[in-house]
Formats: structure tokens, sequence, C-alpha cells
């Protein structure tokens, strides 16, 4: 067969593709699954490591995690608009990012400095037992830093509004200046500090420079150095998470109600 | 509305400008950087195929291949997700859109043809174009926001390649170290650009 | 072809490291070159998968370059790598989740990597499987020198840690060393490359540029 005739092309390109579509598709369908487990796995792992049940150092393994977070953490669902426990919605197929796709599950954000447009109706909260008992709660919660999207955990103590841990999982920033919201010790400063004023407002923020001590100054963070913006970031999706158009309603029911 | 569509496309052209920001598209960069008048004719068809491409990336991400786009071809491949062929698909589009783009050029206006004909294949591997479309991917654009984006992006990569072509001019009577002369000065002076840019980067929209 | 690491074959593989190194002297790839090199880590797993992607698509290429029809012969390159760039970006999805999410969208550019492109157009096309196979490592290889050098001194000054350890303890973590954050941003990149290249043509000063 002639090399450069019409015939010889398609038939050698169809050729190429297939063996090349065979490849991929079974590479991607090979590998899915375990691409799946992993990132419940990772998201399951920073819960724990939020909670405090987990340290850093400590090695896991799989099943270990899987184990750890059926025994101590329990999901449940919240409406936003509500301020409670969403009744209507199962807990096991819910998946936020899924739900900004669907009118009936998400809706538009109020104008907000966090840079969100859509956001869900409903979002999850995890408690945390301890012996039985409900110790502290993780809320999940993201925002704009500089260049990305930041995602990450809030845990709250079961009073709610000392704060007992924070977390990123998913960022973009520049490693080494914004990436630092990674860095465990800066995490560490957050510990004790207090989200909402006696008046109930959001005061939780981080500043420029170096905070106080828990006692002294409550309400405020150290910033991270040469990362201003990225900061500011943090600052406006706490606070955006942590008032009436996110987990707001729903803290402030739950503290007049005196128990989760 | 548009006040959301003018954040986005400064954000595109200058602060995460393509060249300076992220570094895509710096083979050509370099390369085609050295007279003012190539650049201006590499940035316009630059320009050109980004937005066609992401255009058609956006449409063929969104009914096609992400999970759960073919649902509108029949209500039995909801569940399927064909993401996974996004590379795939994307630069075969990108190649196949600069050779419609070539014969168009060359059948209809052929002034723009003997322009802009030389850089048009090369524009096929710039990786300007790939990154954008699998930028516009990754951040979830709709369709509006991906023609700003594209334009942004386009228009700021342009004039990175404009302005670097003009520096690079002016230096060709200058002294320097042979060691540096040619790639390693064009890597200083991407460099302070890039620094220059950096500026636009604290601007909150 | 009488040996399988032959005098040849040895220069196949070490040619491109230092006297013909894609990024330095061919102006190939320099795109993620520069994006990915933040941290050690980062650019290693890049450097990886950049050299097994070069390689083998250059090894398939070769095979195949008898019977490919000319006129087509270029997105059928871009098919082959396009297809191994996916099968990469699987498994890193699949085996380093952390890194992959890390590399964004850089993963996928290697499809646009002038290097890959560059070496199977220019080589594999001429020449014979195993040879072609080399030549990709040893691009793989140039192109993988310059991006660890990179990452490391990136790291190491940028945030004081090599691979996620701690060397230089920094000032945020009670330590000394106050980082040179600049390093970690675009133009700190550019920086070190030039001082690069400036390096290597002293070093050899065939390759500086007559302008």
């Amino acid at each position: 067969m002639q090399r450069e005739g019409s015939l010889y092309t398609v038939i050698f390109t169809t050729v190429l593709c297939g063996i090349c579509s065979i490849l991929v598709a079974s590479a991607a369908v090979g590998l899915k699954e375990r691409q799946q487990i992993n990132q419940i796995l990772d998201r399951q792992h920073k819960i724990l490591l939020v909670s405090g049940l987990v340290s850093h150092s400590e090695k896991l393994s799989r099943e270990g995690i899987q184990k750890k977070f059926k025994e101590n953490i329990d999901t449940r669902l919240v409406n936003f608009e509500t301020g409670d426990y969403a009744t209507d919605i199962p807990v096991e197929t819910f998946d936020p990012k899924r739900a900004l796709k669907d009118p009936n599950l998400s809706k538009k954000a109020p104008p907000n400095l966090a840079g969100l447009v859509d956001i869900p109706k409903y979002g999850f909260v995890y408690f945390v037992k301890r012996q039985g008992q409900i110790d502290e709660i993780i809320l999940p919660i993201q925002g704009r830093g500089l260049w990305s999207m930041l995602y990450g955990y809030l845990a709250l103590d079961k009073d709610l509004n000392t704060v007992r841990g924070i977390i990123f999982y998913e960022h973009g920033e520049t490693p080494g200046l914004g990436g630092e919201i990674e860095n465990p010790r800066w995490c560490q400063l957050w510990r004790g500090r207090k989200v909402y004023d006696s008046a109930g407002e959001v005061k939780l923020s981080v500043i420029k420079g170096q905070a106080g001590t828990v006692d002294a100054d409550p309400h405020h963070v150290d910033g991270l150095s040469g990362a201003t913006m990225t900061s500011r970031g943090v600052t406006n999706l706490i606070h955006f998470w942590l008032s009436d158009s996110g987990y707001g309603k729903y803290i402030k029911n739950k503290k007049q109600q005196g128990s989760l | 509305m548009i006040e959301h569509y003018m954040a986005l496309f400064i954000k595109s052209a200058f602060i995460e400008n393509m060249a300076l920001a992220f570094f895509l598209g710096m083979c050509s960069f370099m390369a085609v950087s050295r007279k003012v008048e190539t650049a201006i004719g590499l940035g316009i068809a630059v320009i050109f195929v980004l937005v066609l491409a992401v255009v058609t990336s956006n449409l063929i991400f969104n009914y096609l291949l992400r999970e759960g786009a073919m649902a509108w071809i029949h209500p039995g491949l909801a569940n399927v997700d064909l993401s996974f062929l996004s590379f795939l698909a994307y630069i075969g589009s990108i190649a196949a859109l600069v050779q419609l783009v070539e014969m168009f050029l060359d059948r209809f206006v052929p002034t723009l043809y003997s322009a802009l004909g030389i850089f048009l294949p090369l524009i096929a591997v710039n990786c300007a174009i790939l990154g954008a479309a699998l930028f516009m991917e990754q951040r979830d654009y709709a369709f509006g926001d991906s023609v700003v984006f594209a334009i942004g992006s386009g228009i700021g990569w342009a004039l990175a390649v404009i302005g670097m072509a003009a520096i690079r001019e002016k230096l060709r009577y200058s002294n320097v170290p042979a060691g540096l002369r040619g790639l390693g000065l064009a890597f200083i002076l991407t460099g302070l650009m890039a620094l220059g840019f950096l500026a636009f980067s604290g601007i909150q929209l | 072809m009488s040996a399988i690491f032959g005098k040849k074959e040895r220069t196949t593989l070490i040619d491109p490291l230092f006297n013909n190194n894609p990024i330095a002297l061919q102006i190939l790839g320099i795109c993620s070159a520069l994006a990915v090199t933040t941290k050690l880590d980062k650019a290693i797993v890049m450097a990886i998968s950049l050299t097994i992607v070069t390689a083998f698509s250059n090894l398939s290429i070769s095979l195949i370059r008898n019977l490919v029809p000319t006129n087509v012969r270029i997105i059928i390159q871009l098919t082959i790598i396009a297809s191994l760039v996916i099968i990469a970006d699987q498994i890193l999805k699949a085996f380093v989740p952390a890194i992959s999410k890390q590399l964004s969208v850089f993963v996928g550019l290697i499809i646009t990597n002038c290097i890959v492109m560059g070496r199977a157009e220019a080589y594999a096309m001429q020449n014979p499987p195993w040879e072609s196979f080399l030549d990709g490592i040893g691009n793989g290889l140039g192109y993988s020198m310059i991006l660890i050098i990179l990452g490391f001194f990136r790291e190491l000054f940028g945030s004081g840690k090599i691979l996620g350890y701690t060397v230089l303890k920094t000032i945020n973590e009670g330590g000394w060393y106050n980082p040179n954050g600049l390093l970690l941003m675009a133009p700190g990149a550019l920086f070190i490359i030039a001082i690069l290249i400036w390096l290597l043509r002293v070093w050899k000063p065939e390759q500086q540029e007559k302008e």
C-alpha cells in the first residue's frame, strides 16, 4: 500500500487512535477507584489532624485512618438558611462541589470578600467524640487567597466559640509565603482564640504582624510574613463562614438551645 | 455582571499574566522577542488562537467530557465521566484549529496570512494556549467567563512579548558580558518584567 | 549497533546534560521548568515524569517512524505524547495525590513541552528505537538537572528547607534565617536560570551567542 495515499493515512490514524484510546482508557478506569479512595482518605486524615485526634508526626495506614474516623467522628448536614440539621438530604451522598451545579442545592452567595460566587445551601459539620461525648465540632471553610481558592477545616470547642484548630488542605498559594497556611506552627497559634465577641459579632482575624497571647488578645492571629493578601483571604473566609451566610445561624441556634 | 467580567479581564491580563506569572509560552516568548515587529505578529496570532481554543475547549468540556455532560444526548449517558480525555481533546482541537485558521487566512485574508503565517504552526505547541484551556477547566469557568479570560490572557501574553521585544531591541547596542549575551540576558529581563508585574498582585478586585 | 552501551550510546545519553542542554542551549521546555520549582519534591516528580514521557514517546515514535504518513506526522506525534501524558497524570493522581495537586495543570503541559515534541521530530523520526529511547532519557535528564538545581536553591533559600526538612531555621519558626521570598516568586526563578546559563557558558565558551 502507498505510504502517502489517503486510504493509508486514514487506516493508520484509526489504528493508532484505537491503540492510544485503549491504553488511556484502561489507565484511567483502572486507577480511578484508587484516586477516589485517596481523596476521601486525605479529607478524613485532615479532619482527624485538625481535631487533634491524630498528630502530624503520626503515620497511619489507610485502614487506620478509616477506623479512627469511623469511631470518633459523626457527620451531619446543616441547612444554612434555617440553621438546623438538614433532614431531607442523605449525608452519605452529599457532595458540596457537585451541589454547586444543582440549582436546588445551591444559591448565589451574598456579596462577600471571600471571593465566593455560588455556595451550596447545605454544609457538613463533623462532631468529634471523646469518651462518647461530643467534644468539638469541625466546619469546612473555603475562600479566595491571593492566587487560588483555599480549602480547609476549622475546629471549634463545644462552646462554639473557642478555636481548637485550623487546617488547610488545598490551595495554590506560593510555597514558603502564602503556602505557610499549611504550616502546623502557624495553625497552632489559632488554638484558644475566640471567634465571637460578647455581642455575637465575628471578630476572629489574621492581623499584620504579631498578635498578643491568647488571653490578652483573643480575637487576633499572627499574620504570615510576606503574605498579606493570603492572610487577608483567611480572615475574609472565616468571617464569611461564621456569619449568617454560613454557619452563623446554626451556631446561634445551638447556643440558644444549649446543646448540639 | 460587567464589573465581574472587568475584574476577570484585569486579573487574567495583568495579575495572573500567562507569561510572567505562570511562565507559559516561554519557548516562543524567548525565541520571537528579538524584534518588535515579529513580536506584534506573534502576539496577535496568539490572542486569536487562544480565544478560539479556550472557547472550543470550554464547549467540549461542558458538553462532552465532564461528568454527566453527555446527558443532553441521552439520559442514559448521565453517569459517563470522560474528563480524563481532556488533554487529548484540547490538544487535538488546538492543532485542528490552527490548521483551519491557517487555511482560512490563506484563502480569504492573504495579507494577514503572509504576516502571521509563519507563526501559526509555532502556536500549536505554545503552552500558553493549552495552559489557558487547562486553567479554564480547573477553575471551572462558565462560557462567558472563559471568553473574557481568554481575551484577557491573550492580550496579557501579547503585551508581555511586545514589551520584551522592545527592551531587547534597545539592548542590542549595549555591552553585555559574553556568557550572558542572548538567552541569559533575556531571562534576566523577563525576571525584571515579572518583578514589575508583581506590583499588580496586591490589587484586590 | 554493535553494543547496547557502546560509545555512541553513551554520548547520546550524556551529551544533553552539559554540551547540548535542552533548556540552557536549545531553549526548549522552559515553560514548566520555572513554575514547578518552588519546592524540590515537586521539581523531582515533574523531572521524572518528563523523562519517562520523553523516553517512551521517543521509543514509540521511533518504532513506527517508517510507517507514519508524513502529512499527518505532527498530529500523530501529539496523539502519542498526549496519551502518555494522560497515563502519567493518572498514575500521579493515584499514587502521589498531594504532589499531583500542587503540580496542577503543569503535568498536562508536558504535552506542549517543546523538549518532548522537539526530540520526537528531530531525533526519533530518524533513528532506531534503542538510541531514540536513550536520547529521550538523556534529554529528560538534562532537563531534570536544571529543574533539580532550581528546585534546590529556591526551596533552600526561599523557605530554608530541603524536601520539607528544615535546614536553615527561619525566623518564623524561631530560628535565625530570614528567608528570601523573592526566590519563591516568578522573578527569582528567572534570575537563577540566567545565572546558571551564564556559568555554563563561561565554562563552555563555544555555547556563547554572537549578537
